[in-house]
């Protein structure tokens, strides 16, 4: 049990030093970032509620009051999922601007993720069962200098030569201007059209990291005493590959991929911004070059957050899978 | 895959004894025992003279390029010509001169943040292994809180408050978020060294800690170090490419990076100019495969299980 009380505890430090560093990261700028947003939204609009300026201080920093009182309030605020309006889209508070966002992040980057682990954990299996083979040269290779290419730039390219060039793709953004959000064919075919080009621009080097950790992992454990004295048994190669290799080999894929789905939360800043895709990575710019320090925040927590209990729930799994570990940790 | 170095090294002994054998050889060509090691290897010593290219290339940026990278006084959005190889940007200048002066900025950011991160990571990892008990706790935990945090959310709000914009600004983010990998591996290599014989015995001699460090522990772990200094590199590059490509670099500064912002707003994609959109990336790419090259051959030489048999 030592193991999980230690990781449980881990998890609850780590969410305190992120909620924490969210706290202090605009209080320890120069200028009072609190005050200018207020005084912008005061000026942008007649109709503002104090309640809402107060909500921002909390977040941000109020001029007076000691550090520590203000420090109090911003748990209270935090813990009531009270984070503030948002300066650019004002009156809208910055949980439903995140609330709208993450549909879009979740489906795309969730499923991308989802199919380039379960490509990459197969093409790595495929390299390290034929090892040294031509197959194996060209699966790592392949990766290493698909690995090289700022993905970035793969995305721009992908525009310019599907959606410019062979008008196959619609260009940039999540949906067309003919159809709204709801569930209607329409919407769905539409939006899975400007979908294809991110997905595959998050698919080229997706599997990348899986290929080589799954192969690594693999002709590691391969190499241990019990896969050779299977082969010793004269056990099937195949049945030695999957049982006594894969099976060990994948323990560190899957928490990596535990994280990866956490990590999801904060979608892909590089792609949604190349693709204009209105998804949290994009949102995150948005606030960023808008000064929108309330909702720029949020999201940088939001997305600490989904990492962390990812984290602690990889953790929690590898526990269970792996009775080496929570030996280790206790020895 | 690779071609299998002379000697392949394997855990304790066998890596001091090649290293030994690197060192003899050195002595006679005055080389440094590690860049024998790697020069030998096929591919490390491709990435070697790539790199070696990119930086003749950065040194020599001002006199290779033909025009100033920022004199935007050309016909804007020009295709490539006779006298503009890259053509023009939408603001009329010339894509060539910057892809030049773009690999200076890249190398320096890598340079610097590498060699930042490095230290920072270098200080805590050798703090937190040779100390052990609460400080190891303490700085354990924060190691672990760097490696978890997501790296570009927090350079994008960091380099957001910022109220200038400069280089130094973006290295010292990049290395401020990258530093947290590199430590964890230097604790846990200065944990297995710290309770060998010979450090046991510089402690009887009456060594202080620092010394300790300094002259005993530190120079066997040049190779990790050497790892550690290429892989936040790469990193940094990367991150800086990254950051500047969402306009949120040094504006005053010309980069592979702020090149590709600049087409992708310039309406490179509209009006055709290929080779403005293709050369930047192309560039970025191919410094870092020289990285991954590189890493070949000192991933053969400090982990033996990524070795071919």
């Amino acid at each position: 049990m030592a193991y999980f009380a230690r990781r449980f505890l881990f998890f609850i430090g780590t969410l305190w030093a992120a909620v924490t560093l969210n706290f202090l990261i605009p209080r320890l700028q120069p200028g009072d970032p609190a005050e200018a947003i207020v005084s912008r939204l005061a000026g942008q609009s007649e109709s503002i509620d104090p309640a809402q300026l107060q909500a921002i201080r909390i977040m941000l920093g109020t001029p007076d009051g000691n550090l520590f009182e203000q420090y109090l309030q911003y748990l209270g605020a935090v813990v009531q999922g009270d984070f503030g309006v948002s300066y650019t889209y004002f009156p809208y508070s910055v949980t439903h601007m995140i609330g709208q966002a993450l549909p879009w992040t979740v489906i795309l980057v969730g499923v991308t993720q989802i199919i380039s682990f379960i490509v990459g954990t197969l093409l790595g299996t495929w390299a390290a069962y034929r090892r040294n083979s031509r197959v194996d040269s060209v699966i790592t290779l392949g990766s290493t200098f698909l690995g090289t290419l700022p993905f970035f730039w793969l995305a721009l390219l992908l525009i310019y030569v599907f959606a410019i060039t062979l008008r196959w793709f619609p260009e940039r953004g999540g949906y067309g201007g003919g159809s709204s959000p709801g569930w209607s064919w329409i919407f769905i075919s539409d939006a899975f059209q400007h979908s294809v080009l991110p997905a595959v621009a998050l698919l080229i080097t997706g599997p990348i990291g899986w290929i080589i950790g799954m192969r690594n992992n693999m002709v590691q454990s391969l190499g241990e005493d019990h896969a050779r004295l299977a082969v010793a048994r004269g056990l099937p190669r195949r049945r030695i590959a999957l049982t006594y290799g894969a099976r060990i080999a994948i323990l560190p894929n899957v928490t990596g991929f535990a994280i990866a789905l956490g990590s999801v939360l904060g979608g892909t800043v590089l792609v949604e911004t190349v693709f204009n895709y209105p998804g949290m990575g994009r949102l995150l710019l948005e606030s960023v070059s808008s000064r929108d320090y309330p909702l720029m925040q949020a999201i940088f927590l939001f997305t600490t957050v989904g990492v962390l209990v990812a984290n602690f729930l990889a953790d929690l799994l590898y526990g269970f899978l792996d009775p080496r570990v929570r030996k280790a940790e206790t020895a | 895959m690779s071609t299998p170095a002379p000697a392949v090294p394997a855990p304790g002994a066998d890596t001091e004894g090649l290293q030994v054998a690197a060192t003899e050889q050195a002595r006679h060509s005055r080389l440094p025992g590690w860049f024998v090691i790697l020069w030998r290897n096929g591919k490390c010593r491709i990435g070697l003279l790539m790199l070696g290219a990119f930086v003749l290339v950065a040194l020599l940026a001002p006199l290779i390029a033909p025009y100033d990278p920022r004199g935007d006084d050309f016909p804007t959005s020009l295709a490539p010509t006779g006298g503009h190889w890259l053509g023009t940007t939408a603001q009329g200048e010339d894509v060539f001169s910057q892809l030049i002066v773009g690999a200076r900025t890249s190398l320096i950011v890598g340079l610097a943040a590498g060699l930042l991160s490095t230290l920072i990571g270098l200080v805590i990892g050798l703090t937190a292994g040779y100390l052990q008990g609460w400080v190891d706790e303490v700085l354990s935990f924060l190691i672990n809180l760097g490696l978890v945090v997501p790296a570009l959310p927090l350079m994008v709000t960091l380099a957001a408050y910022a109220p200038v914009r400069g280089l130094w600004l973006i290295i010292a983010v990049i290395s401020v978020t990258g530093w947290a990998y590199g430590a964890r591996i230097k604790r846990s290599q200065i944990i297995t060294l710290r309770t060998r014989d010979y450090i046991t015995a510089a402690r009887f001699a009456g060594d202080g800690t620092a010394r300790i460090i300094a002259r005993e522990i530190v120079p066997n772990m040049t190779s990790l170090i050497v790892v550690g200094f290429m892989g936040a590199a790469l990193g940094a590059i990367g991150g800086e490419a990254g950051l500047a490509f969402l306009g949120l670099g040094d504006p005053q500064t010309v980069s592979w990076g702020t090149m590709l912002n600049q087409a992708s707003l310039g309406g490179a994609l509209l009006t055709g100019q290929w080779a403005w959109l293709i050369a930047p990336g192309l560039a970025l790419s191919l410094l870092i495969t020289s990285f991954t090259l590189i890493n070949f051959g000192i991933d053969a030489l400090s982990n033996p299980h990524l070795r071919e048999d």
